[in-house]
């Protein structure tokens, strides 16, 4: 029974794998059980150390399955470091102990060879990490802020690479001649690579030039067909129903307020995700309550914080009386709310004709129930200050509780 | 009123100022318009009008640019933001830059009217947003050396709460019992600490736009 392949490129699978998914991933692509290629890797590493380093090379070369899950594939890219580390460090006890033992296995050269392939590997993957960083950061901007950190500690992985490349290099020529012709050696090899370099910075300094402004006109066309795909979606679809309701003026203004909503929210990065936090959850109901009434609402927060029971009780009590405040206040309606770490307060205040508050009937479920009853049962208070011809102030407010006492 | 108050409108839209103009009505004197930076600073530095009404985004700059190459020559103009943006770093910066007062487009013709007023005697305007992003920058502990500049009084903690509740400097003097020229004075002083107070988050607004 053989498995398709999906695809022709062996990958380092994120899941089963025991060091970072070298043999697992070769197994899969060739067809071969698991057990069979590590058998082959650990017989070949007795061999003269060939099976180590046909590992490190295949783990620096291979890429990460991208199957997994973001979360996986970070997971397994960082413990990849950590395991490469004790896989280093086994390695090497084992050489010392088979050299202590008077077993010679590479004539002496076993360490430098171990430490330029765990150098050499250093500065592959390097370049692997960086190539899926460009791919993410493409993708979304979030990437852009963990850049920064990547790129520098991408250098120092390079540089201490190229230490490590150089220092087993030195050591190599050094167990074989003595240090005076190593020395030689080494400074004839540095001229050498000096005058290559030369050669080939300007080309590769223009392929570098080319590359990265090739990546950034791609991030712009990028950036630009978001925002054709956005204003398409929203701006041109408002502007075609404001033409079919020109002859309602308060369905046209509703679509517009709604539109200058999404805009704003879609320009000035949206404080939160509403089902998360305090702040974008009354920012949300009040566009939701915004485009149901004929009113408009400016809201103002001060702190923010994550959603629990109680302050969603209070978002809902403020929703419950920014409807109110649409209904019987109309036209321009104030939102201000302010949170910290001890007490949650909401502001709701409207233009209207105002009321009495005692005058309203029981029956009025919104206030009482809803407003007052519902601060109340959370351990809170709504208090509703109205006198007609100055409008309705609805304020809201919760200790938070999980805070106190420390 | 003696004498009609000198304006110059900047907005790269002609039908922002259009509808500007339309908003003010005929009690003010509109000198000159100016769509870019260029323009404005040419026609500011001329007509050394009595307030400029200036839109945050401009074609050539932003209004930092405009404030900083008109205010040290006409020292005595007065600068009103007036803008579509909610950005922190845009109203900020924009106040820090010289303006002594920031209101979005969407203010109605009397309120903008009486905000030109106000800014041409030398107070302060501040929209709900704007004391928002004040009480946003002076909350929780102010920086080591506790100037006078980083912190805000606790009548002045109240002004700005009021204003971001919607209230109008008259309906705070009422509320606070004090007089409207004291509710003056403490947005001046709110004002003045804004753009010169050191605090971390009015650094980092303005840095936000590449201006300090």
């Amino acid at each position: 029974m053989s498995q398709t392949i999906p695809t022709a490129r062996a990958m380092r699978p994120v899941r089963g794998r025991v060091v970072a998914g070298v043999a697992s991933g070769l197994a899969r692509n060739m067809g071969l059980p698991v057990w069979v290629v590590r058998v082959a890797l650990v017989l070949l590493a007795f061999a003269g150390g060939i099976g180590i380093v046909l590992y490190a090379a295949f783990w620096a070369v291979l890429p990460l399955d991208p199957q997994g899950s973001d979360e996986e594939t970070t997971a397994a890219r960082t413990s990849d470091t950590a395991r490469l580390l004790a896989l280093a460090a086994v390695v090497v006890g084992i050489g010392l102990l088979l050299a202590a033992l008077g077993v010679n296995v590479l004539g002496g050269a076993v360490i430098p060879v171990l430490v330029a392939v765990f150098g050499a590997a250093l500065i592959w993957r390097q370049t692997d990490d960086e190539q899926r960083d460009t791919w993410s950061a493409a993708a979304g901007r979030a990437a852009k802020r963990t850049a920064g950190t990547t790129a520098e500690a991408g250098r120092w992985r390079i540089v201490i690479g190229i230490a490590l490349v150089a220092l087993a290099l030195v050591a190599l020529v050094a167990s074989r001649t003595s240090l005076a012709e190593a020395a030689q050696g080494m400074a004839v090899a540095l001229l050498l690579l000096g005058g290559v370099a030369l050669v080939i910075f300007p080309w590769m300094y223009r392929a570098w030039r080319e590359a990265s402004e090739q990546r950034r006109a791609l991030i712009r066309s990028e950036e630009r067909a978001e925002i054709a795909a956005h204003v398409h979606d929203s701006v041109l679809q408002t502007l075609t129903l404001i033409q079919r309701y020109s002859s309602e003026p308060a369905e046209v203004a509703r679509l517009a307020r709604t539109e200058e909503r999404n805009l704003r929210s879609w320009l000035y990065a949206p404080t939160g995700d509403p089902d998360r936090t305090f702040a974008a959850a009354l920012e949300r109901d009040a566009a939701t309550v915004e485009s149901d009434y004929d009113a408009s609402f400016d809201v103002v927060t001060v702190g923010d914080a994550a959603l629990d029971a109680q302050l969603g009780a209070v978002v809902a009590a403020a929703r419950e009386a920014m409807v109110n405040a649409a209904k019987h206040g109309g036209g321009h309606v104030s939102v201000y709310a302010e949170i910290n770490d001890s007490q949650a307060d909401v502001f709701i205040r409207d233009r209207g004709n105002g009321f009495v508050l005692d005058e309203v009937p029981d029956d009025r479920h919104g206030v009482r129930e809803s407003l007052i009853g519902r601060m109340e049962r959370n351990g809170g208070t709504a208090t509703v200050r109205s006198a007609p011809g100055t409008g309705t102030e609805v304020r809201l407010a919760m200790p938070r509780a999980s805070q106190e006492g420390s | 009123m003696t004498e009609k108050l000198r304006l110059v409108l900047v907005d790269d839209h002609a039908m922002v100022r259009a509808g500007v103009r339309a908003e003010l009505g005929d009690g003010f004197d509109i000198v000159g318009e100016a769509a870019d930076v260029s323009d404005a600073v040419a026609v500011i530095t001329r007509t050394s009008p009595d307030v400029v009404l200036l839109d945050v985004h401009l074609p050539g700059g932003d209004a930092r640019a405009v404030l900083d190459a008109c205010l040290p020559v006409v020292p005595d103009t007065k600068f009103l933001a007036l803008s579509v943006s909610d950005a922190p770093e845009d109203v900020v910066a924009t106040v820090r830059g010289g303006a002594r007062g920031y209101v979005t487009k969407a203010i109605s013709g009397p309120e903008l009217r009486e905000a030109v007023h106000r800014i041409a005697d030398g107070d302060a305007v501040f929209s709900p947003r704007l004391a928002g992003f004040v009480l946003d920058a002076f909350s929780g502990a102010p920086a080591e050396q506790d100037d006078e500049l980083d912190r805000l009084t606790p009548r002045e903690l109240e002004v700005m709460r009021l204003i971001a509740r919607g209230y109008t400097y008259k309906e705070v003097a009422s509320e606070l019992v004090l007089s409207i020229k004291t509710v003056e004075t403490h947005v001046s002083a709110v004002l003045r600490k804004l753009q010169l107070s050191d605090r971390r988050e009015l650094a980092r607004w303005a840095a936000g736009r590449g201006v300090v």
